[in-house]
């Protein structure tokens, strides 16, 4: 048996954790530069809010509705996130960290023998320990419990909890899952299928094997097979290793200078060198990107990119700086409004298994002084050394107006509780 | 780097970088140190170190810290800005110091509790208890295990 338990509107129950006087009001959470709405709690969706919409097409429904708005809070979402899967690792032997808010757990045949009560157990103490609802399904596949999560939300009366057990019929609910909330079938793939008729998961178990490889090829395959109760994917325990790490973002306003472009990329270079040394990795191949906002067709536009091979692999922040910043004066081009720069690293190796070269020494230095500032920060928090190229005022930086506090990460953030009444209470 | 030349527009090269000539390369005659006082006598004894964490946080993934505002609580020791110690995971009794949900807001108080009465009582006179009933629900957000308090 397989289980997916997922949080429940993640990013807008942890900013409810430490502010119960929210228990009740809707709640959204905002993408990075304020842009759109990527949470919202289940009030807020009553209202209508949709998922994904830009936040200024909904701010009469907001400020009508007195909905909580909030600016995403990571260093939170990503603290508390951790600790909810702890909890579960506690509790399971084998768990798969599918996202910030989803993992799977393998239950072993047997083991227990009230699905349905472990699962209840399981539920409460995630929600006691870290103070996260979460929906749990169980099911004999992933792709099942996937389906069965969704279930466990949707339904009132599944109570966050649904469990489809080995050889139970399942062909009338199957018939109620649009092919497009199948795990594994994407928006392309859906699109293609329905066109050819097949609309919901039902249809799509129904399919001939050999149909299915040559349309779906064999992913798809596994797909349906896995809707029909064969477990064809298994527990991921290791994650794979990373490919490419890209660090972009939108800018809170759009930037003109060269200037401001060269704080921008120089800040997400060093923040891709983090994320290189933090993983045990190096790169060999760095690649600049910017581009104006294409949305507004009455500008002028232009977007480029350059990529630089480095001589040998590195997760030096200068060294990552000093050729970004050389791709971003070459791309460059003055009389636009950019919108979006970014830094994307490719060939990445592994620390361990490096290379060394036949006419340069291994540079012992750097690594411990890359070290040296990571600690620093690790220990004081972001920024506390960072490279003066990387700017100090940062004006292009994304908007972010409604932060809550980093209330696990930051001692001078820490919730407060009160050691006193509130005047409205009248004395016992 | 500071040096480049523009190749021909129609050529797959872009640019070319001189190469760099002025690196050296210092060889290490010898790449770890060696030791040659006499070993220490406590080697063998050597303790790991304590670590505090181990001591105030027994389960981390439920424990949380949040500062206090306000001197309700001095009489359990608790003061103004200090630190406390929250674990999620623990179940409150009678006598323990919760962090309860009072009109929306975190506070701290000492959980009174028997058959027949529920209070939330403060620890310095000034300060009233809160008695709980039906009509007012309690939720308790945790149990404060420590108070870190600076001296």
């Amino acid at each position: 048996m397989f289980g997916l338990i997922d949080c429940n509107n993640f990013y807008a129950s942890c900013e409810r954790l430490f502010r119960p006087d929210l228990a009740r009001r809707p709640v959204v959470v905002l993408s990075n530069n304020d842009g759109c709405i990527i949470a919202r709690s289940n009030e807020a969706k009553a209202l209508g809010i949709g998922m994904g919409t830009p936040y200024f097409k909904q701010e009469p429904l907001i400020r009508k509705h007195d909905v909580a708005v909030f600016s995403s809070n990571y260093p939170l979402y990503g603290d508390i996130s951790q600790r909810v899967m702890d909890v579960l690792m506690r509790l399971e032997p084998d768990v798969e960290v599918y996202s910030i808010d989803e993992a799977f757990i393998r239950l072993p045949m047997g083991k227990h023998h009230d699905l349905k009560n472990w699962a209840r157990f399981l539920k409460a103490t995630v929600q006691k320990h870290t103070g996260i609802p979460v929906s749990i399904g169980l099911a004999p596949t992933k792709t099942l419990a996937k389906i069965a999560n969704r279930f466990a939300k949707k339904n009132p009366s599944a109570a966050g909890i649904f469990v489809i057990t080995e050889g139970q019929p399942l062909d009338s609910l199957l018939a109620t899952v649009d092919i497009g909330d199948i795990w594994g079938i994407g928006r392309r793939h859906s699109a293609r299928l329905k066109k050819q008729a097949i609309h919901t998961a039902l249809e799509l178990k129904n399919c001939p094997d050999a149909w299915l490889r040559k349309q779906l090829t064999v992913t798809g395959l596994r797909t349906a097979m896995e809707l029909r109760g064969i477990p064809c994917i298994s527990l991921e325990k290791t994650l794979p290793a990373r490919k490419s790490i890209c660090t972009s973002r939108s800018f809170g306003q759009p930037v003109h200078t060269l200037g401001d472009l060269q704080e921008a990329v120089a800040t997400y270079a060093s923040q891709a060198a983090y994320k290189l040394r933090r993983g045990g990795l190096r790169t060999t191949v760095v690649d600049v990107f910017i581009r104006t906002n294409s949305f507004k067709k009455d500008e002028p536009q232009y977007c480029s990119r350059r990529t630089f091979t480095l001589p040998a692999p590195s997760s030096h922040t200068a060294t990552l700086i000093k050729v970004a910043l050389a791709s971003l004066e070459a791309i460059y081009r003055p009389g636009y409004r950019y919108q979006k720069a970014g830094v994307l690293l490719n060939g990445l190796v592994p620390e361990s298994r490096e290379q060394l070269r036949l006419f340069q020494a291994p540079t012992p230095r750097a690594a411990s002084l890359m070290k040296a500032v990571d600690d620093i920060n690790k220990r004081w928090g972001r920024d506390t050394i960072c490279s003066a190229a990387a700017g100090l005022s940062r004006e292009w930086h994304f908007r972010q107006m409604k932060k809550s506090p980093a209330y696990t990460t930051r001692w001078s953030e820490l919730p407060i509780a009160k050691a006193s009444f509130p005047e409205s209470f009248s004395v016992a | 780097m500071n040096k480049r030349w523009p190749a021909k527009k129609t050529s797959s090269i872009k640019e070319i970088f001189p190469a760099a000539c002025g690196t050296s390369l210092p060889r290490p005659l010898f790449l770890s140190g060696v030791s040659a006082g006499f070993p220490s006598p406590a080697d063998d004894y050597l303790d790991r170190k304590l670590d505090l964490n181990e001591h105030l946080v027994k389960n981390p993934a439920a424990t949380f810290f949040v500062r206090v505002a306000g001197d309700s609580m001095t009489g359990a020791g608790i003061n103004d800005n200090d630190i406390l110690v929250v674990d999620r995971s623990l179940e409150p009794c009678n006598g323990s110091i919760v962090i309860a949900v009072v009109n929306g807001e975190l506070t701290v108080k000492r959980l009174l509790k028997n058959k027949n009465s529920c209070r939330l009582a403060a620890e310095n006179p000034d300060y009233p208890d809160l008695e709980i009933d039906e009509e007012t629900p309690l939720e308790i957000w945790g149990v404060a295990t420590y108070a870190i308090h600076s001296l």
